[in-house]
């Protein structure tokens, strides 16, 4: 718990952990998902839910619709087909032509079953090593793990953190809005 | 669906399927069976290396395969292997796409059991080769000798569709651990167990928006495994389909084989999850309904091996080919004909008794058909690959196959692996899948 304590000396404040936001805690995914939702009508767009479970109406209501994964996995396959096809290619026809039963050398039909593999291996890839960037994982440390209770955030607990640095954060109407929105607990969070 | 068993035991909440899951992991004393079944893994997984060193050491001479039988139950037993891991994917992937919430509490363990089952085929080949130590050859790789793998064969296409497939299996299945890793990760009271799950958790802290993109990750995953999963066993069953042998050179081989690898793939789980699921104490989460479906879709598949079965013999007839009517006429009457026959009973008569509920209803029935059927499909590829070959064209080519007892201690030390690498998963992860358990609660629905 910190306030942004002015009783210390200017040359001490730097000691004093700077607020990531203010977290509160539910202790349903409907409570959360209506607490998400009032928050983000009033205006808070830096806003995060923690939840046990992947909920669907969740990240609609803190206005996150979409996500650049689907395109990139579609690069990915797209990438690994191409890749495959031209990798064969060029060794069959290219750079070691060899006659196998009079066959054209470009007898492409047999080069798919290689291509789509290799298409569904980067398509495959794209999609995990995509989703761990995108999501910035691994990461060790984050502010949220700091707040109380928030181990039970893997377990039965919900909770919605508004970020400091959202462009509407007034630390006082932050706590009290989150207290009006019917929380188990309302805590700060240290960076 | 006019089973009325449900999918999930009503009484359970989010900490309850939480604590339950993650204790059999972090806090209940490993049972006594455990150290009992783990060493007894370990002891044939023992022989496994003694057989393969047996193998290096001397050659391939000591396995029973020669000219004309090339392939014995080397390659049968990874065609059986990799057919079982065929159920896993089809659990985890397919049954998701099709929106079937009661794969929830199987998929970890067949996901699980596919990638150990997917071990054990990957071996075979290897150490087919003759000279294993060569094996990065069937890669493309630029050497000294200037050349490339021949891409036209489809010995060439398994290399690539099974590799694929470990891998692709093996991020599926991490992928799907990840928010378990943290789940773990909070619970552990140990430090080396919190440093180990933080590690594999990366970080996971159940973000709305991180879970979003999971979710399309996840979903994306499965639509690829999809494919795959078919892919993969067609393109075994083209490593005999493509060459000219009589009773390989079939076109009915591709679905034929996909069906007999989710057959058997479901037998596995079967046996291994009517035992685990009583002495872990999770009828609640393994419920009867999974039993009659997995039942149902090992009667479905069984029936279809049944009409390939029924069609190779048609072909047989039918196409008026003397080696391929003589190739029939040998499974049915000649010198291996007992497997054959036994592979009826096993493949098509015995599941059968599916049909009727009671059976399904029964966990020792239910059982014992998994045990049947899993031999059955052995035999399959038995009759498959030494009846076809032993006699082929030239009757001065002929000759007789038997299985050396290396071959037999190679076969039982994969057997001791798999297990070996089971009983280890049991014991340090969470063998259902936490989080989507808890998405299929009754308290997980959002009221708006």
């Amino acid at each position: 718990m910190t306030d942004s304590s002015p009783t210390l000396p200017p040359h001490r404040r730097h000691l004093v952990p700077k607020l990531y936001g203010v977290m509160a805690e539910f202790a349903t995914p409907s409570d959360l998902v209506a607490a998400a939702r009032r928050s983000y009508e009033l205006g808070y767009r830096r806003i995060n839910g923690y939840s046990p479970y992947p909920i669907e109406e969740l990240w609609e209501a803190i206005g996150f619709h979409r996500t650049g994964l689907p395109l990139i996995v579609f690069l990915g396959g797209l990438v690994g087909g191409l890749a495959g096809f031209f990798m064969q290619y060029w060794m069959e026809v290219i750079n070691y032509p060899l006659n196998v039963g009079g066959k054209p050398f470009n007898s492409w039909p047999a080069f798919i079953p290689i291509t789509f593999e290799c298409t569904v291996l980067c398509a495959a890839f794209a999609a995990v090593l995509g989703m761990l960037a995108l999501n910035k994982l691994p990461q060790p440390y984050h502010p949220v793990f700091n707040a109380p209770n928030f181990a039970m955030a893997t377990r039965d607990r919900f909770f919605l953190v508004i970020e400091a640095s959202d462009r509407k954060y007034n630390h006082d109407e932050v706590v009290q809005l989150l207290k009006s929105l019917g929380p188990l607990d309302v805590s700060d969070v240290d960076v | 669906m006019h089973t009325t068993a449900p999918v999930i035991d009503p009484g359970l909440t989010f900490a309850s399927v939480t604590d339950k899951i993650s204790s059999i992991v972090l806090k209940r004393k490993t049972p006594i069976w455990w150290f009992i079944g783990f060493a007894i893994s370990f002891m044939l997984f023992q022989l496994m290396m003694l057989a393969i060193t047996q193998l290096l050491f001397v050659g391939i001479g000591v396995w029973g395969v020669n000219i004309p039988v090339a392939w014995g139950i080397d390659i049968l037993n990874f065609v059986w292997w990799i057919g079982i891991g065929h159920a896993g994917t089809l659990i985890s992937a397919i049954l998701l796409l099709l929106r079937q919430k009661w794969r929830t509490s199987i998929n970890r363990f067949a996901e699980a059991m596919t990638l150990f089952a997917v071990a054990q085929a990957g071996m075979y080949p290897i150490f087919h080769l003759g000279r294993p130590w060569l094996a990065y050859w069937l890669f493309p790789y630029p050497n000294t000798m200037t050349i490339w793998p021949q891409f036209r064969s489809p010995l060439m296409w398994d290399v690539f569709a099974v590799s694929t497939y470990a891998t692709v299996s093996a991020m599926f299945w991490f992928v799907g651990l990840l928010p378990d890793f943290a789940t773990l990760r909070d619970r552990a009271r140990s430090k080396p167990f919190q440093i180990i799950y933080g590690m594999l958790a990366m970080g996971w802290r159940g973000s709305a928006r991180h879970w979003h993109r999971y979710e399309m990750a996840y979903l994306l995953l499965a639509g690829l495994a999809t494919p795959l999963v078919l892919s993969v066993h067609t393109i075994v069953s083209l490593d005999f389909a493509v060459g000219i042998i009589p009773g390989w050179h079939a076109t009915i081989f591709p679905p034929y084989f996909v069906a007999g690898a989710i057959y058997a793939g479901f037998a596995m789980v079967l046996f291994l999850t009517i035992p685990l699921r009583k002495v872990y104490g999770l009828e609640g989460f393994i419920t009867m309904r999974h039993m009659h479906n997995m039942a149902k879709v090992m009667l479905a598949t069984g029936l279809i091996v049944g009409y390939g079965y029924i069609m190779e013999a048609f072909f047989g007839w039918y196409s008026g080919n003397k080696f391929e009517r003589y190739m029939i006429w040998n499974r049915m009457h000649g010198p291996y004909a007992p497997y054959y026959w036994a592979l009826i009973l096993c493949n098509i008569i015995t599941p059968q008794f599916l049909w009727f509920k009671r059976v399904r209803g029964n966990l020792l029935m239910l059982w014992l058909i998994s045990v049947v059927v899993s031999i059955g499909m052995w035999l399959e590829r038995f009759v498959i690959i030494v009846t076809s070959l032993h006699r082929d064209f030239l009757p001065s080519s002929w000759g007789m196959y038997e299985p050396t007892r290396w071959d037999w201690s190679m076969f039982i030390g994969t057997i001791g692996f798999f297990f070996t690498l089971l009983f280890l998963f049991l014991r340090f992860l969470p063998m259902i899948s936490i989080f989507e358990m808890r998405t299929i609660l009754p308290e997980a629905e959002v009221e708006e």
